[in-house]
């Protein structure tokens, strides 16, 4: 259980004379669901975009799976195992869903120009075998029926369920959800939690931001709260939960 | 013949009506130069091979603007260099007289290396910095063309180079008619062929290239750049690699357009035919191939429909000749541009994709649809 996959250490970002991280350590273990909260600026998003390197670091390393990250290289961190999705959907709009995540498939196949253009036989196959992958993921995530909709005409939680299935696609070892449920109904929230259920029991560690706190709360082994850009606070729901510094970070100060 | 392109892309699912429409449009291609030539004019037929050139610029284009989706104002750089290759390759300019089957490839070459030397420093600008960026490529290299005559003549500067060798393999010159197996083919005959075969065969290319995985990361990089990286696509290479690819195709036009000219100067290569070539791929349809090639081939061959029209049609009218056809002919060019644009926003023959995409923006009948 206690296998650490990725280790944060002392993760520092500033924009300009804003401090967005300070001294951010925290360890997350193979096979958790791991649950990342604080108040609206706290750095929540600020650390997601360090961790898949769209952000450099301005000090502190960050160790994935026992190497290294290297800084600033997103493609390279998705080829590590990172994979994310965004809190304001991004999708290939233009595109359709299953295209979306065959794009997903990019970083484990190796077709280039050459084989693009002559359809050799290993290029058919690693083909075939990415429309495969990307329909197995598009059931799994529950929206085959809309594989051949442009990604924008998805509804809203179809498009935050493409975004997850888009990132699977990568064979990630640690799947980073910004914010998933923002804006879904308890319904949608409710299959959302199944799901990352299923993402974890399938051996994918998860890094969760969310501001639904019942959600985390059941669905997360531990968290960690963010506040004003430091860890304040990291342990199992049922402790955090009741940690004055988070009930004050919260709440007010004058209220705790 | 734009119906059997399209009967193709309808019955692709029914073997052998794809394979009877395929037989059919071969059949006219073949025959068409002949049909030109006899109904039309033996100039009418120089157009439709200038026709050819335009559609491989623009499929090359295509692929920079199109697909990746960074816009390129100086596309036509590309041109002139595999056209002044061929024209020091093969001219008395120098001296030289090499063969097609080295010039080409080395047209292609230096093409797509002036592409990355262009896309490496771009590679953070989008949109409308891209394009003033790309601009000034463009007039730099034509004016280097015009320019490097002193202190070492290279390209002869404003006056050009003359004389280039008619595209010949081995004895048979396509400048003169050319006899093959019985049949006297004529030159103007022979360089449609030509450009017909290397215009399909960039079509071929473009296609694979689209439906692959490369292809995919161009436009996953035209649709959100950010999501791109994070899906694991290097950026920095698959962008480099759009404007190589994108600039040897122009590479490739460039030395056809010498030899087929015999003469090149650095006027062929102004501003206005970098817009000419832009406006075919967003005029036909953005991305889609059937419609960039219409594109090409309506772009090419309307301006001369302009201007060969122009006065006829005003001495039927009026009796006499009121604007000069030269001018009128750019008005009207102008004016079916506005119009195409107004009615048709995704192009003449947008992809289904973006054919999508503008209706969905009109009726929500598709939003509603997935509830």
């Amino acid at each position: 259980m206690s296998t650490p996959l990725l280790e944060s250490r002392a993760i520092a970002k500033h924009f300009g004379g804003v401090k967005a991280l300070t001294d951010v350590s925290l360890t997350i273990n193979e096979g958790e669901i791991y649950g990342l909260i604080g108040p609206n600026g706290a750095g929540k998003t600020t650390f997601f975009n360090v961790l898949t390197g769209l952000y450099h670091p301005d000090g502190g390393d960050l160790v994935f799976d026992g190497e290294k990250l290297q800084a600033s290289a997103p493609h390279k961190v998705a080829k590590r195992g990172i994979a994310r999705t965004f809190q304001n959907i991004r999708l290939f709009g233009n595109m359709s869903a299953m295209e979306n995540v065959m794009v997903g498939r990019h970083v484990r196949t190796h077709a280039g120009v050459f084989g693009a253009v002559m359809l050799d036989r290993r290029t058919k196959k690693e083909e075939a075998a990415i429309r495969r992958r990307a329909e197995e993921l598009l059931h799994y995530v529950n929206i085959a029926n809309r594989a051949d909709d442009l990604a924008r005409h998805l509804s809203y939680g179809d498009q935050r369920r493409l975004e997850i299935a888009r990132a699977l696609a990568t064979d990630p070892k640690l799947l980073a959800l910004d914010e998933p449920a923002a804006g879904m109904n308890r319904t949608e929230t409710e299959g959302l939690r199944r799901l990352i259920e299923g993402i974890r029991a399938d051996g994918i560690t998860v890094l969760l931001i969310e501001h639904d706190v019942k959600l985390v709360m059941g669905l997360c082994d531990r968290v960690a709260v963010l506040d004003y850009g430091q860890k304040i606070c990291e342990d199992i729901p049922s402790i955090v939960q009741k940690d004055p510094k988070v009930i004050e970070a919260y709440l007010g100060g004058s209220l705790a | 013949m734009m119906s059997l392109l399209s009967s193709i892309e309808t019955y692709r699912h029914d073997k052998r009506a794809a394979i009877a429409a395929t037989v059919a449009l071969g059949i006219a291609l073949a025959v068409f130069p002949f049909i030109i030539s006899s109904t039309l004019s033996n100039s009418w037929l120089r157009i439709v091979d200038f026709a050819m050139l335009y559609i491989m610029l623009a499929l090359g284009l295509n692929i920079v603007v199109g697909f990746a989706g960074l816009l390129d104002m100086g596309y036509i750089a590309f041109y002139a260099v595999g056209a002044y290759l061929y024209a020091l390759l093969a001219s008395p300019h120098f001296g030289l007289h090499l063969p097609i089957w080295v010039i080409l490839p080395a047209g292609a070459a230096l093409a797509g290396l002036f592409g990355a030397l262009l896309g490496a420093p771009t590679l953070r600008l989008r949109g409308d910095y891209l394009a003033i960026v790309t601009l000034g490529f463009g007039e730099i290299v034509r004016i280097f063309m015009n320019n490097l005559n002193a202190p070492i003549n290279i390209t002869n500067g404003p006056q050009g180079i003359t004389g280039i060798d008619p595209i010949h393999f081995g004895a048979i010159s396509l400048a003169k008619p050319v006899t093959l197996l019985g049949f006297t083919i004529p030159s103007l005959h022979a360089y449609y062929y030509l450009f017909l075969a290397l215009a399909l065969f960039i079509v071929f290319v473009t296609i694979r290239l689209e439906n692959s995985r490369i292809g995919r990361a161009w436009v996953a990089i035209r649709e959100d750049e950010v999501a791109a990286k994070s899906c694991g696509i290097n950026t920095r290479n698959i962008k480099l690699l759009a404007f190589t690819m994108g600039a040897s195709f122009g590479g490739v036009a460039g030395g056809l357009f010498a030899g087929f000219q015999g003469f090149v100067s650095p006027e062929s290569f102004n501003l206005m035919e970098s817009v000419m070539v832009l406006c075919m791929v967003v005029l036909g349809g953005m991305g889609n191939i059937p419609g960039v090639i219409l594109g090409g081939i309506l772009l090419t061959i309307l301006p001369e429909i302009f201007r060969h029209g122009a006065g006829p049609v005003q001495l039927a009218i009026f009796g006499k000749i009121l604007l000069d056809p030269e001018a009128l002919r750019m008005l009207l060019f102008g004016l079916a541009l506005v119009v195409v644009m107004l009615y048709r926003p995704a192009g003449l023959w947008p992809s289904s994709t973006r054919r999508r995409e503008f209706k969905g923006e009109s009726g929500t009948d598709v939003m509603k649809a997935g509830e």
